[in-house]
């Protein structure tokens, strides 16, 4: 082989070798940002530990998510998690034991946008598939009255959140909402099952001012939508 | 005289070798691709529609391999029978010349090949539409009793609803068994494809649209169920698995899935080809 075609197969070499190298980079950045871009994870504090540990997930649900939280985005539809000192965070990944009893409470600050598939306002996958409303075990609740849900389809589980009366007073802004704003409560049990990372997502348009309220939030990581990372 | 595999010139008659190695190599590799490769060529055989696909794949892979061995044996022989010496100087081959006949046997097969598939093709889509949506108005109807499926997509989950069963929807497909089915296939918003890779069907689904696929399942099964059609942030999370099962399970399954919706079923809309849901209240 010739001194220049040694030259030219090192520099066609190099050259593979860098775009394979680019190409790995490139493509575990964009695993990670279609993994949690947006919103950092947030571990759950386990409340009782052991084989079938039990964890407390408190969340709220507000029609406007407020410059506080989201600056880029103050008029975003968004889910928000309690920590354990009482501070609600915009954080939608969230990790769970694996085999753990989940007790969640919503508290519902928004307005109802109604579901598109009726199918989805009855509750599944959740302990005697029924979720309470306000004190009140229901097993379906009016799909036009739907806000949000609370749906990880790959766990076959789906909660439809009623929303707050069009005419309820002392209605939240922004958020975080304190409790003294008209709200709906709504508590359901599920179960995490196997280690995994689970989609979790709204299936009601409730993107306000988007095409078909698909669009912004709905479409956007850390505020409709975010993942159960089961560990 | 010249032997059989040299010219008058006495230089070796190329063009013989190749073919006779081609000859050799092809009567040896098409029938083991036939044989051992066709049938583990996708999808699989969960449907009549997804095993005459695994034999569409085996004819047209057996068709191109003659072709490949051919490719492989000139560019094998060439590369070992004309490779310029070590050191020697550089040297232009002889000039290529009009052949005739090389052109119309070239025209000729490539030709009969391509009209043969297209034919096979036709021949097969008209039989019962190949797994393939076919629109409202489908073309390739297979004769006697069909079982209804509808596929409603929605951002970002399939939902089925069953009208012979009172109009049940689950979120989970189950067919019975050695059985015609019917689906229909549409959306509540933006446009997915319906993708259940193992039984051979791919169909979109459009909003305000009815596209019906025919598929007739064979023996208890599982398949994957996917979005093939980029959908919104999260199309690549819309999959789920499907079973085919026996027509007992299929019965108590049906019983299962009618306790766990009677609470919802008042609030449905009546069983429709398509839906146009309501409401949009917070759209722009």
């Amino acid at each position: 082989m010739s001194e220049r075609m040694r030259a030219t197969t090192s520099k066609l070499l190099g050259v593979a070798l860098f775009l394979a190298a680019a190409g790995i980079l490139i493509g575990f950045y964009v695993s990670k940002l279609t993994t949690d871009a947006g919103s950092p994870s947030y571990t759950v504090p386990v409340q009782t530990a052991g084989a079938h540990p039990v964890v407390d997930l408190t969340i709220q649900t507000v029609a406007a998510v407020g410059p506080q939280l989201s600056p880029g985005h103050p008029d975003f539809v968004s889910y928000l998690i309690r920590d354990t000192s009482g501070k609600w965070r915009r954080d939608t990944v969230w990790r769970l034991p694996a085999n753990a009893t989940v007790h969640v409470t919503i508290y519902n600050f928004d307005g109802a946008s109604g579901l598109r598939n009726p199918y989805l306002a009855r509750p599944l996958g959740v302990d005697g598939n029924q979720e309470v409303v306000d004190g009140k075990p229901v097993s379906v609740i009016n799909p036009d009255d739907a806000s949000h849900t609370f749906a990880v389809p790959q766990l076959g589980l789906i909660v439809a959140l009623p929303g707050v009366a069009d005419d309820a007073k002392d209605q939240c802004g922004y958020a975080p909402c304190p409790m003294s704003n008209a709200h709906r409560t709504i508590t359901f049990t599920f179960h995490t099952g196997a280690k995994g990372h689970y989609r979790w997502q709204c299936f009601v348009p409730c993107a306000a001012g988007w095409i078909d309220g698909f669009g912004g939030p709905m479409q956007t990581i850390g505020y409709m939508d975010g993942f159960l990372d089961v560990v | 005289m010249a032997s059989a595999t040299t010219t008058a010139a006495g230089q070796p008659n190329h063009a013989k070798r190749v073919i006779v190695a081609w000859i050799v190599l092809s009567v040896v590799a098409t029938p083991l691709v036939a044989i051992f490769l066709g049938p583990a060529l996708p999808p699989g055989h969960a449907s009549q529609q997804a095993g005459e696909q695994v034999a569409a794949n085996t004819v047209m892979t057996s068709l191109v391999t003659p072709v490949i061995c051919l490719l492989l044996v000139f560019f094998l022989y060439a590369l070992k029978q004309f490779r310029a010496a070590r050191g020697g100087a550089l040297v232009d081959g002889p000039p290529l010349r009009n052949q005739n006949t090389i052109q119309v046997l070239w025209i000729v097969l490539t030709s009969a090949t391509v009209l043969f598939l297209a034919g096979y093709g036709t021949y097969e889509l008209l039989q019962n539409g190949s797994g393939g949506g076919q629109g409202p108005n489908p073309i390739a109807v297979p004769s006697g009793t069909k079982l209804q499926v509808q596929v409603i997509a929605q951002q970002w989950e399939f939902t089925y609803r069953y009208p012979s069963y009172g109009g049940l929807e689950t979120s989970q497909l189950v067919l019975p068994e050695n059985t015609e089915i019917e689906l229909h296939v549409t959306s509540l918003d933006a446009i997915h494809s319906f993708w259940a890779y193992e039984l051979g069907i791919k169909a979109d689904a459009n909003p305000g649209n009815d596209n019906i696929a025919f598929l007739k399942t064979k023996g208890p099964d599982t398949f994957h169920v996917r979005c093939a059609e980029l959908c919104g942030l999260w199309h690549g999370y819309m999959f789920s698995n499907g079973r085919v099962v026996s027509a007992s399970q299929f019965a108590a399954w049906v019983q299962q899935q009618q306790q766990l919706f009677a609470s919802v079923e008042r609030y449905m809309p009546p069983y429709a080809n398509r839906y146009f849901p309501d409401p949009q209240r917070r759209a722009g």
